[in-house]
This record gives structure tokens, sequence and C-alpha cells, in this order.
């Protein structure tokens, strides 16, 4: 999909919480001490933030970062699967912190870990055919997962905001094209009112997120007639350690290429918000003329890829912290403190 | 205008008083107070309580208790300000006396706590602070007391151990009264081990839920001398001040404005200087309040309020005061009066002040927004 | 519907998600909360006016025992008296930070979190809380 007129990112933000544990500490707790794990330490959200106020966050330093009037904002989409209401847009909320509403229209997205990317990839429709002038899209979640589920080992918070606009000569980065697959593919899934997902064990590998993410990679390569190393670097959704760098290696990526946007080992898989996060941090060191491929991954299933180029580095004077500085931020808590800010202890 | 007189008083214990419902309290108060002055009727009944319709669900006291003491009629009013409900009520009591609305007059200060959990109560006593911005924050009204206490130790490099002091005062001064919540002694290291309630307050520097009713009898005073023998009370002066509702916009100065107008108002109405005060009364919901509470009245100097009370330059809170004999919330002001008549009667027993004229009372509402000062002399 | 108000909560949502107070058109005086009149000189011309983000802490307590209903969970929490770069005090809970690390001077800035909610069926409040500044 290329988009009728190019569209830049204005601006971003990333927001992760303070708050760390350990994977090693979850392993002590049920039993699986010594055994070697994915994840060094994965981020909790405090007992006062959910999707709502981390996408606030991120919302907000995309803004200082954008020096724009907020009621220029056209649409707000919240990509999220841990959103506090069922019913009631996160995106009002948001809306209204950044001081953005009522001439706006905002909406959730919900595909799994995807739902930042949907947001992303309407906003550039919406600005490119010229129908709203700003754009913000925002993936974000506060990962779930039932206690001694394999999940507890990956699952993280946190999640970032772009703001979208037409490409100008400041902009960042500018979206060349975007593809997206997607098929009904039983993978990983959660019933309604249910508090925790269930998947399907392994079949969550080579049917769910390595078909979905390297064809939607593949269409956009051929779409765009670019090979491997074509890109600077290449960030895809994080489950876990192994499925990214895998997935890389089968489409002739690099592990250079990949390294940069990988943050799962330090701040664990944030649903909505993993490769939203993981591209924060790329363009957070990327060089002007640099390319980036992005593949989210949302189980259900589908993947949507993106070939971006960057314009300008956003670091001079840069008013807001780095992913690096937001991943150095942090807190140790132990088991019970964070099964405490999870919610899994019935009050 | 005339001269007003108090001419009965009477109470309850104070404690948590399972048996006793807000109407028993009441009436127990009330009826001790007009056989102590030998009256049957009054002309008007002034209640002061602060939580009854957030704790009891039960409002409109004013008739609620005048029906209760079986007076078809009379006319009733009852005032919430907090913690100087029942000051504000003998004010009101005092004016229509004064300007010659009414004769005798009943002032009933009462409040029923025990009935309801910690947390209802926690909350209820934010109800005197604004909703919207200090409630919403979570603050509770010891945190409130906590925040001050802090500044204050910081400000003025006072010692936690001389706040403490409050306490210990105030419990040792409460073993002779009959009528006290706490007859235990304390030391200082007892009330610092404490828990902490809101850092770095004490459990035992803050008061607690407490249950209790005191009365008065007001008339002029030219019929007091005519009713009865004992030595006659009077009103010199009875005054109130607000202050900024919001407490982050008065904390900087640690100075309580609403106590510092309301004491100079009394002191002029009263015509007499500070030092012929002989014995104060004051509100000492919490050990900081107490200590700044002092300052603020004029008897020491801002950040010398606990050289003060470890001097003891003045007998503060003869009967206990509020940490000692408890402190139920709407009644509180009107046991201080109760407690300055016994003086001023040579009443009091073991703590009797000795050669007692004057006396201070003086409450604070909430953190300060509101305060109520009254002197009564025996002349 | 349980025990907080929905019209309540929403009269002061702009005023609490972005600190905005208000500012006399005639003296000049900033005030947090907002004022419909001036304390100084009267007057009833009050325009909206956003305060800093930034702030320090002047004094603070961490509420352990006996919080309000809706607070339980949250035990224990820190709330401070925050001079803002105005010079204004505002009342808020510090997050994302100990007891042990709080202190009298401390640098914070302004996020958003969630203050209550109301069971697991009502609303979910949110609106300021403060927390050390991210150097």
């Amino acid at each position: 999909m290329k988009p009728g007129r190019l569209v830049g990112i204005v601006s971003y933000g990333g927001y992760i919480p303070i708050y760390r544990v350990k994977t090693s500490e979850i392993a002590r707790i049920w039993g699986r001490d010594g055994e070697p794990l994915q994840t060094e330490e994965v981020a909790v959200a405090a007992m006062d933030e959910d999707c709502v106020t981390m996408a606030v966050e991120a919302a907000r330093y995309a803004l200082k970062r954008a020096k724009i009037d907020p009621k220029e904002i056209g649409a707000i989409y919240v990509g999220s699967e841990s959103k506090p209401y069922a019913v009631k847009s996160s995106g009002t909320i948001v809306a209204e912190a950044i001081g953005a509403s009522p001439n706006i229209t905002a909406a959730d997205f919900e595909f799994a870990c995807k739902g930042g990317t949907e947001a992303l990839q309407t906003c550039i429709g919406l600005i490119a055919s010229g129908m709203i002038k700003y754009g913000l899209a925002i993936g974000v979640d506060t990962g779930q997962a039932a206690p001694s589920d394999e999940l507890e080992y990956t699952v993280g918070c946190g999640g970032a905001a772009f703001l979208v606009g037409p490409k100008t000569d400041e902009t960042i980065a500018y979206f060349e094209a975007s593809t997206s697959y997607v098929t009904d593919t039983p993978d990983f899934w959660r019933r309604a009112e249910r508090p925790y997902p269930s998947h399907a064990r392994r079949f969550t590998g080579e049917p769910a997120y390595f078909r979905h993410v390297i064809n939607a990679t593949k269409n956009l390569m051929t779409e765009l007639g670019y090979k491997p190393e074509d890109f600077d670097y290449v960030v895809f959704h994080q489950p876990n350690l192994k499925f990214p760098l895998r997935a890389g290696l089968m489409l002739g990526f690099t592990r250079k290429q990949l390294e940069p946007g990988l943050l799962i080992p330090s701040l664990g898989n944030a649903y909505a918000g993993s490769a939203l996060l993981g591209l924060v941090a790329v363009l957070d060191v990327a060089k002007p003329g640099q390319r980036i491929l992005l593949a989210s991954y949302g189980s259900g299933s589908g993947s949507d890829a993106f070939s971006i180029v960057v314009q300008n580095s956003p670091y001079r004077g840069n008013p807001i912290p780095f992913v690096s500085h937001l991943l150095g931020r942090k807190k140790y808590i132990d088991y019970a403190q964070y099964v405490k800010h999870r919610g899994k202890i019935v009050f | 205008m005339r001269r007003v007189a108090v001419v009965g008083v009477g109470c309850t214990k104070v404690g948590e008083l399972w048996d006793k419902s807000l109407k028993d309290l009441a009436v127990e108060s009330a009826t001790k107070a007009l056989d102590d002055a030998g009256v049957e009727r009054v002309d008007f009944v002034y209640v002061g309580n602060a939580y009854s319709q957030i704790l009891q669900s039960q409002g409109n006291l004013g008739s609620f208790i005048v029906d209760s003491l079986g007076f078809n009629g009379t006319p009733s009013i009852s005032i919430e300000a907090a913690d100087s409900s029942g000051s504000l009520a003998f004010h009101e009591a005092y004016k229509a006396v004064k300007l010659g609305w009414a004769n005798y007059v009943l002032v009933v200060g009462v409040e029923k706590m025990s009935d309801s959990t910690p947390e209802e109560v926690a909350k209820a006593l934010m109800a005197c602070e604004d909703q919207d911005y200090v409630a919403f924050t979570g603050i509770t009204q010891a945190g409130l007391h906590a925040l001050v206490l802090r500044l204050y130790m910081e400000r003025f490099r006072i010692k936690h151990e001389d706040v403490a002091m409050f306490t210990v005062k105030a419990h040792k001064n409460a073993l002779n009264n009959p009528y006290a919540q706490f007859k235990n002694p304390l030391s200082v290291e007892d009330v610092l081990k404490s828990p902490i309630l809101a850092d770095p307050l004490r459990l035992l520097e803050y008061t607690t839920i407490a249950d209790g009713s005191a009365a008065l009898i007001l008339c002029p005073l030219e019929e007091a001398k005519k009713i009865t023998d004992k030595p006659v009370v009077e009103v010199l002066g009875s005054a109130s001040a607000t202050d900024k509702f919001y407490l982050p916009e008065r904390i900087d100065s640690l100075t309580f404005n609403a106590t510092v107008e309301a004491a100079k108002k009394a002191f002029q109405e009263a015509k007499i200087s500070i030092d012929k005060v002989d014995f104060i009364e004051t509100h000492d919901n919490s050990t900081i309040m107490g200590v700044i509470s002092i300052e603020d009245l004029g008897f020491a100097e801002k950040g010398r309020g606990t050289t003060f009370i470890v001097e003891e330059k003045i007998p503060i809170n003869t009967m206990g005061g509020s940490k000692g004999r408890g402190h139920p919330i709407g009644a509180t002001g009107v046991y201080q009066l109760v407690e300055t008549v016994w003086q001023l009667r040579g009443e009091a027993g073991k703590n009797q002040v000795k050669d007692a004229k004057i006396g201070l009372t003086h409450t604070l509402t909430g953190i300060g927004n509101l305060a109520a000062v009254n002197i009564l002399g025996c002349l | 519907m349980g025990m907080l108000s929905a019209p309540r909560y929403w009269r002061e949502i702009k005023y609490r998600y972005r600190l905005i107070g208000s500012r006399c058109l005639k003296c000049g005086k900033i005030y947090f909360p907002r004022r419909l009149v001036c304390r100084v000189c009267g007057s009833k011309k009050l325009e909206e006016y956003k305060l800093s983000e930034k702030g320090k802490i002047e004094t603070f307590t961490v509420i352990r025992r006996n919080p309000p209903l809706g607070y339980e969970k949250n035990v224990p929490y820190i709330v401070a008296v925050v001079r803002l770069e105005e010079g204004v005090n505002v009342l808020s809970q510090i997050v994302d930070c100990s007891p042990e690390e709080v202190k009298i001077g401390m640098p914070v800035e302004l996020t958003f979190r969630k203050v209550r909610e109301d069971g697991k069926e009502g609303i979910i409040e949110y609106g300021f809380k403060f927390r050390p500044t991210l150097e």
C-alpha cells in the first residue's frame, strides 16, 4: 500500500514504566531455578498505571518534541489488548489529557500485538487523503499472563506514540509503503471477560508468527523492489528473543540489522507496544538516509510491515528521554510486589 | 447588649461507648447541664456536631435532640464546622443571649464515631478539606498534620521528642479527669515508638475515634446570680475566623491565621491582655497543631511553642485536652468550655489550677481553615 | 453506579489532567486549584492558566494507616506539597519513588496516573501526580 501523498513522522515518544521484575525471581517461585531464560527482566506497570496512563505519557513526550498545537491533531488511535474499559475509548482520555479534544476523531484498535501499527496505517491513510493534518498513533499494553504460565517470563509493559503528518523537510522520517498480511489463525487469543490470554503452544510459531511476518515483509520488499541489504535496521515484533532473530535470518537479514530494535531481553514483550518501542529505539540512533523495516505481529493473525526512510536525527536539542534512558531508569520488585501490581491478588 | 454567664455544665465520659447511641449521649449531657443549672426548659437549643450526617446518616440534629429531651416545639439549630462545631454552637448561643434574643439557652456538642469503621471515619475527617483537590490525593487528616509536622521540625530545627511532649502532658492530666478516654500515662519513648500513621506522625500523637457529649446552659449574668450559689462564670469574649481553604496556599508560614485573628478579636471583646490568662484549653488533635496553636494564640513566639510546653509556663489542656480526654469532634469545643467552667468554679479536683480566674479555649477546624476562641472568666 | 460520581469527576477532568488553574486578569495572581473570585483584588475576571509541570518538594508524608476508601491498594503512598516554578504550591501524590528516597527539595515533574477506581464496575478516575524528574 503506497500512500498518494508522502506521510512523515513529525515526532514520537516512548514510555516504559520504572518497575522491573527479574525473570530469575519468577523462576524461583515456580521451581524453575537455574533454567536458561530468554529475558533478564521485564517492565511492570505501577499500581496506578494502565494503558491509558502510559499512552498519555508517550503522547506527551511526542508533543513536547513536536511543539505543535494539540488542537491540530485530527485523529488519535490507541492500539492495545489490555485497555481498562472494554467499552469507552482510551483515545478519548488521551485526547483530553493532551488538550486535543473536541474536534477530533478517536478510537481504540484491537488486533492483539499489532493494534498500534494499524493505528499508524489508519493515520497515514487519513493524512495522505488530506482529511486530517496530524494523526497520533499509539501502541501500548500492560501485558497479562496467568500465574505460572510461560508468558510470565516474557510479558512486559510499555508503549510508544507517533505523531504523523505530511512529509516535510523537518519530519524525522517518512513512510515509503506498508503491507499487511492477515488470516484467520487462532494461535493466541483472549475471550471476552477472561483476565488472561490463552495460546496454542507451539502452533504460535511457524503457522502464526513466522508465516505472517515473513509474508508481510516479503510482499513489502517485492512491492518496493528491495533486497535485505537495502535496509539498515529491521524491527520485528518481539514475543521472545528467538522468533525475531529466526525470522530475520529466514528473510536474509543479519543480526546487526536486528540488534538495535531488540528490546525484549530488558523490557519483555510489551504486546501492542513492542514493535513500536523497537522502532523508537531505532529512530533514537538512526542517521539521515538510513532505511528501516518495521514488521509487527498480532495474533489471530496478521502482520503489518512498513518501509521507513530517515530524514533527520531527532537528538538535536531533544527534550525527552531516549528509550535507552527509559530502560536504564529502573527499580526492582520481587514476585509478591509483582503480583500486587498486576492485580493477581484478589482483593 | 447583656453580659452572659454559663450557669450549668455537664458531660458524658469520652470513649468507645458501644452501649450509647448519639441520642443517648446528647440526652445524658444535656440533662446533667440542666440539673447543674437547676433549669427545666430553655428558649433555644444549639447543637454542635461534625459528622453525624456522614457517619450516622442522621441529619437535622436540632429537631432530633430537642424532641429526645421532651421539649415540645423549642426552636433549635445544628451547627457544623468540623472540630469547631461545638465552639461555634456556643458562639451562636452566646450571641443570642447577649443580644437579648433568648434568655436560657442549651448548647449540646455531640459526636458518635465508634459505630463506623476506621476507613469510614478517615473519609469523614476529610470532609472539612477540599474534596476535589485535597481529599482526591488520598491524603488523610493525619497526613495533613504530618506535612505540617515535618515542615515545622525542618524549619525550626525542633526535635520530635519535644513535640511529643504534648501527648505526654495530655495523658498525665487525663489521669485525674474521671471523664477522660485515656487513663494510661505515656512517656516520650512510648509516643515515638508507636506505629506511624503518616510519616513522621505517630499514632500516639494524634487523636482517635471517640464518642461523647458535653453541654452548657447560658443565661444573662444577672439571672445567673439569682438561680445559683456556685461561682458565676462569665463569657468575656467569643470569636472565630477563617483562612484559605487549601492547605498548600498557607503552609509556608506555619502560622495559622484563623487562630491569630480569632484570638485577636476575642481578646479585644474581653478587653483583657494575654498575660491575664491563667490556663489554656487548646486544640491538640495532633501534637504539632497543639504546639503551633500555642504560638498562634500569642503565648509563644513562632518556633518556640515546644519550649512553652516543656517548661509549662501556663497550664495547658488541664483535663487532658483532645489527646487525653478524647476528641469527639463536634463535641470537643463544648468539652473545653465545660472543663474551663470546672476550673473557674474550683471544681477541677486534682488538676485544679490555683487561683484560676480567666481561661481561654481554642478549636481549629481540620488543618486550620477555621478557628474559634472563647474566653471565660470568674472575676 | 458505585460511590464515585461521573458528572462530578467529569467537571474536573481538564483541570486535573493538565494542571490548569486560574490567573486574575486584573492583578495577575495565579491560583491552583482554579478560582471564581480573586482573593487579592476581588475581581471575578479570571482566565484559565496552565501551571508549569516541574517543581520541588516542600514537605511530604507517607500514608501508612487508615487510608480513605478507594486508596487502600496504594498503601504506602507519598503525598507532598510541591512548589511549582511559578511559586504556587500544589498537593499531590509522589510516585515512582520509595518512601525512603523522597526528600524535601527533591525536583519532581508532572505525570498522569490512575487515582482510584469505583470497584470493578464503576468509572476509573485519572489525574495528576508527580514523580522524581527524569534527568
